[in-house]
């Protein structure tokens, strides 16, 4: 809808014209050359119509594309999943793990959205030197999103060290569960 | 006080009655070789009124949870006397009784017990005492005897009239978890709700005067440290910064509290002030430091740190501001407390990839093992330096378990339903 001032601008200076013929007198001469000039802005004003549509047309394409774009990377960003796994006594990001960030991190790039990491541990230790582990997963994530360019104040690191599993009972199989960085979209 | 301003009440939270499923139980798994045999007789009642509690019941449970008492079977006895008077010696030897204890409550505004421990085989009285109380706590009474005839007999304080922090976890029919920080006696008896929240719950720690506490709260989203009065259930946030609020340890004079923050980078040891509320940070390094507790002189604080690559206590000395290494054996040592003579330290000690609670004597450099289950943490020390209470897991259950210095007598106290974590021992308590 954003041709219509164009056009309604080419509509006066039409209205302009014929009532300039009118109000002109006898000059035959003087009559023809109004009249050409009313079909000259006619023209004008549809060439500027055209020309607006076609601006427009390109632009709800690039919005349709970016629309795509988001929900291409939202996809991806569901595919990869939001929970980062680590190995025993570790806060170094595993392949997988990067993996799936840089997902987040191609989405987070486009917007300005803020995110919040929970570090988490499994049982095993004591649960005050398991806060600060769970801490050091959560930074190593941080980090990694910094150095890919997301900005560190849109980043906010809090560790629940092995309070909050969410595979409950011993051995590898449920630890592997809990050493984990969750990401949220705040 | 310009702190008063600042304490919030939340008066709806606290000092619930907890429900009894949540109670700990004590479930005595191993005692010493030879315990002393000790009748613990019935005790009298005196005047009018109705006793609150049997007396000596909970004066045997007590000697009897120490490991190193046996108390006789009251169906066992031959008589139930109450005073001196009544006591025939010929009839507990008779039994193999080696000390009668007899006593009398005489209920009323002001509760009063009075109790007279016989030396069976010396044929004469050794001890005698009353206790009273107006608040009528009678159980609290009862471990107070209990006090007297230990010390009276193994020469050592009791450590019965002493009371307990522990989280707990419950999880509800909807699959949410409920965080418990709750107060009881030693034995367990009289659980009271001091903070129920839907976030975690950690670190729960005893001011040195017994009447205030400090712990880890993430109730406003992320971890935060709380102090709390426990009369008035007045509490207040100490801090809020971003990153690490844990480990809350209070000096032994109660001016300062050691805490953990990270908010300048990686973890490491801070000192409160109390009444500046300023922060000085003693430890500086890009390693984990963590869990501090402080020497009962409050000149140095013991804490663990990983700069060494693996979980090792370290100490720091508050006059010089030099740290040294304490422990070397094994890859993993953490979360140290110690007793109040200042020599024997229990920690969390790995060994052949399980977690133990073990105890390391500063002196001669020891370490001794004490348990043999896997995943033992938070090891909390008796004021009186005999027993450990620390938590296990039995099955997927979190429980809290106790184990003497010795390693001799252990017992178990699993709640009826849910996880137990994080016990703290009390120190002496003013009566």
């Amino acid at each position: 809808m954003k041709d219509l001032p164009v056009a309604g601008k080419a509509l006066t200076l039409l209205f302009t014209a014929a009532f300039l013929v009118a109000c002109s007198g006898t000059d035959t001469q003087q009559q023809e050359e109004a009249a050409a000039a009313a079909a000259a802005a006619e023209a004008a004003a549809a060439q500027q119509a055209r020309e607006a549509e076609q601006a427009a047309a390109r632009e709800a394409a690039a919005a349709r594309e970016a629309a795509a774009e988001e929900r291409r990377l939202e996809q991806a960003v569901a595919a990869a999943g939001s929970t980062f796994y680590f190995d025993f006594d570790s806060s170094t990001l595993t392949t997988e793990a990067r993996q799936a960030l840089d997902a987040h991190i191609a989405l987070l790039r486009t917007n300005d959205r803020n995110v919040r990491l929970d570090g988490h541990t499994d049982e095993r230790g004591t649960r005050d030197y398991n806060m600060a582990l769970g801490e050091r997963r959560a930074n190593s994530v941080r980090d990694y999103m910094v150095v890919n360019g997301i900005a560190s104040y849109r980043i906010e690191t809090v560790s629940y060290g092995e309070e909050q599993p969410v595979a409950y009972g011993s051995g590898e199989e449920n630890w592997s569960q809990n050493r984990r960085v969750e990401l949220s979209r705040q | 006080m310009t702190t008063l301003a600042r304490i919030l009440l939340f008066a709806t939270l606290m000092v619930s009655a907890v429900s009894a499923r949540a109670q700990l139980v004590i479930e005595i798994t191993q005692g010493m070789d030879d315990p002393t045999a000790i009748a613990v007789v019935p005790f009298a009642t005196e005047g009018a009124g109705i006793a609150p509690a049997d007396i000596a019941e909970i004066v045997a449970d007590d000697l009897r949870r120490s490991g190193q008492f046996s108390p006789v079977r009251r169906d066992n006895m031959l008589s139930y006397p109450s005073t001196a008077d009544d006591v025939y010696f010929r009839d507990w030897r008779a039994i193999d009784t080696e000390y009668v204890l007899i006593g009398r409550v005489t209920p009323g505004e002001r509760l009063r017990v009075d109790y007279e421990l016989f030396d069976v085989n010396r044929e004469r009285s050794v001890l005698s005492g009353s206790q009273s109380d107006a608040s009528g706590e009678a159980r609290m009474l009862a471990h107070r005897v209990s006090d007297a005839v230990y010390e009276h007999i193994t020469g050592i304080p009791g450590a019965f009239a002493t009371r307990l922090l522990y989280v707990s976890v419950e999880r509800n029919l909807q699959g949410k978890d409920y965080y418990r920080l709750t107060l009881s006696d030693a034995d367990g008896a009289r659980p009271i709700v001091l903070l129920e929240s839907r976030e975690p719950i950690m670190a729960p720690s005893w001011a040195p005067d017994g009447r205030e506490i400090a712990y880890v709260s993430f109730e406003t989203g992320r971890p935060a440290i709380f102090r709390q009065e426990l009369r008035s259930g007045a509490r207040e946030q100490l801090t809020n910064f971003r990153g690490l609020n844990s480990s809350p340890a209070w000096s032994p004079d109660g001016n300062t509290v050691a805490m953990v923050l990270s908010k300048d980078g990686s973890p490491d040891i801070y000192l409160m002030d109390m009444a500046s509320r300023s922060l000085n940070r003693i430890t500086r390094h890009y390693a984990i430091d963590t869990e501090p507790t402080w020497m009962p002189d409050g000149k140095s604080i013991l804490f663990t740190s990983d700069r060494g690559g693996r979980p090792q206590i370290y100490r720091y000395h508050l006059q010089t501001g030099i740290t040294d290494r304490v422990t070397f054996e094994g890859n993993y040592n953490a979360r140290a407390r110690i007793a109040q003579d200042g020599r024997n330290m229990v920690l969390v000690h790995q060994r052949d990839g399980q977690y133990h609670i073990a105890i390391h004597d500063l002196v001669t450099d020891r370490l001794q093992v004490l348990t043999s289950t896997d995943l033992d943490e938070s090891p909390s020390i008796a004021p009186n330096g005999s027993m450990v209470l620390y938590a296990t897991k039995s099955g997927d259950r979190g429980i809290l378990s106790a184990v003497s210095v010795d390693g001799g007598v252990k017992f178990n106290l699993p709640a009826r339903s849910g996880d137990v974590r994080e016990p703290a021992w009390s120190p002496y308590l003013m009566p």
